[in-house]
């Protein structure tokens, strides 16, 4: 117990230490998930849209392998990139791996099968209504499919959401095509990670703690975001 | 108030698209450094002392150096003398001489010397050096339930362990220790695999350490990394100096001639400055709480 009220202690004296190392870690884990997130959105939410208004039947067996990349363990997608990377992988020549650039190919690798699944359930819900009323109103194809998922914010938002808690907290693929090199690609989970192991875990839970705020204020703008939907859809 | 729904959302998008230009131009200009034109190494060789070389080399290393911090110590003594950064991936030593093998670092420092000797002599990397050593320990809780005090050989430790079916943390991550450990259990005439009181965890040594320590039993650590933590560990050394501990750590570039776009030049610097009466004397003079951890040069016999 007193370890832990340590690392609370930690985490506050941490954040008022303003570290220019912490800084770095804190900068350099938000400009990846956020990239990442922000990739995984121009892929995954057109992709869920187009699945969603499509019928189900002709989209069945797709449907069916994005809920299961939903469940990719973060070290799996950490090795397939990594043997991709490798500079005896395909894709070596690039001299990507123990990069951000690798580690946002990873997370963007975790994440658009989430929002992109999360997307295309939940235009399913109402899509075929909203693009029917669309198009009794004069619209076309193109307008009908972007009032469709104009109208199904809330769902796309929710599912952005869940799709950036799961690269903002995930360690696996990071340290495996990162490196959790120091001052390079050394993010929040990769340095809690090397804490733990040399046993300084009031800095760990400290850097635990930050984490968990960071994650509150994001959380919180995209609520306020997701909230102002919810009035305009009612 | 739809339209203004509808302008929060435009705004968002409009947010969205800014970032990702913000954050991917940003990436790929980090991405970017890969090889530095031939031309500029040699005027380095010109002159290494005053030419700062604005480059960097991967080194891929086990974690006892890492964590112990003896590279937190050296690595910016080195990037000082030359400009060159060092970057760290730390692994245990089956990984970091994958790594290697793959090309994906320039130069490594690891202790299996059995493995590596195999792979100097395979190919994979050449001008390796007996850089430093260090020693395993026995440790385990004071009451000492399998009496590991009363015995100066490891074998016998481990048949007072395997006999009396006292629990024991095994690494289990094809790490040098690991490697190292099972050599033991072998020279012992033993097969704890299996065996309920034998815990195969697959994590570093400070996860290996603390495991051992929330249930007060025994393991096998590198001296460093115990140091290092003593102070979180209710558990104390209770076999030390037997000569089979000795544990021979080595220093190795990867090999040009099969992975043309290593740092070779660089590797080699780096390799020189561990090697040179400067980085020898410094690892002699590392310390962590007034213990020395690494001995340098060659320890076996």
């Amino acid at each position: 117990m007193s370890r832990l009220l340590e690392g609370i202690t930690e985490a506050f004296r941490l954040i008022f230490s303003f570290d220019p190392e912490l800084l770095q870690i804190v900068f350099l884990s938000l400009r990846v998930s956020l990239t990442a997130i922000i990739i995984a959105i121009l892929l995954a939410v057109p992709l869920g849209a187009l699945l969603g208004l499509k019928p189900e039947k002709r989209t069945r067996f797709i449907n069916k392998i994005i809920f299961t990349l939903m469940g990719m363990p973060p070290v799996v997608a950490g090795l397939i990139i990594y043997l991709l990377l490798s500079r005896q992988g395909p894709l070596g020549v690039l001299a990507l791996l123990y990069s951000p650039a690798a580690m946002i190919i990873a997370q963007v690798f975790l994440a658009a099968p989430i929002v992109a699944g999360l997307t295309m359930v939940g235009i399913r819900a109402k899509g075929t209504e909203i693009e029917e009323t669309a198009r009794s109103l004069g619209a076309g194809s193109t307008l009908a499919a972007w009032t469709v998922i104009k109208e199904s914010r809330i769902a796309i938002l929710g599912a952005i959401i869940t799709g950036f808690s799961r690269v903002v907290a995930e360690v696996g693929a990071v340290m495996m095509v990162g490196g959790n090199i120091a001052g390079h690609t050394r993010v929040m989970t990769t340095a809690i990670v090397l804490e733990t192991r040399r046993g300084n875990f009031e800095l760990a839970i400290g850097l635990g703690i930050i984490l968990l705020m960071l994650s509150f204020i994001i959380n919180s703008v995209l609520y306020n975001v997701q909230r102002g939907g919810l009035k305009g859809a009612r | 108030m739809f339209t203004l729904n509808g302008i929060r959302f435009k705004l968002l998008f409009g947010l969205v698209f800014w970032a990702v230009f913000f954050f991917v131009g940003g990436c790929a200009e980090e991405a970017a450094p890969v090889e530095e034109p031939a031309a500029e190494e040699e005027v380095v060789e010109e002159t290494p002392e005053q030419e700062l070389i604005d480059d960097f080399i991967v080194l891929a290393t086990t974690t006892s150096t890492y964590d112990s911090g003896l590279l937190d110590f050296l690595n910016p003594i080195f990037t000082e003398q030359t400009g060159l950064e060092v970057q760290v991936v730390s692994q245990g030593t089956g990984a970091a001489l994958e790594t290697g093998s793959r090309g994906d670092a320039d130069v490594l420092l690891v202790h299996d010397r059995v493995s590596e000797l195999e792979l100097v002599e395979e190919g994979d990397f050449v001008d390796r050096y007996d850089v430093m050593y260090n020693d395993f320990i026995i440790v385990g809780p004071e009451d000492d339930p399998a009496g590991i005090m009363n015995v100066d050989r490891v074998t016998d430790a481990y048949n007072l362990i395997a006999s009396g079916e006292y629990s024991f943390v095994s690494r289990g991550d094809d790490s040098g220790t690991y490697r190292m450990e099972l050599r033991l259990w072998e020279d012992a005439g033993l097969d704890p695999e299996g065996q309920d009181w034998y815990q195969s965890i697959g994590q570093g040594m400070g996860g290996a350490l603390t495991m051992t320590s929330e249930q007060l039993i025994y393991t096998m650590t590198d001296r460093g990394t115990y140091v290092a933590m003593r102070e979180n560990l209710d558990l104390v050394i209770l076999l030390e100096r037997d000569p089979v501990l000795f544990n021979q750590y080595g220093v190795m570039a990867v090999n040009p001639d099969k992975h043309p776009h290593v740092k070779y030049d660089y590797a080699l610097m780096y390799i020189e400055f561990l090697m040179s009466n400067e980085g020898q004397e410094l690892i002699n003079s590392y310390q962590v709480n007034n213990e020395t951890l690494f001995f340098p040069g060659y320890g076996l016999e």
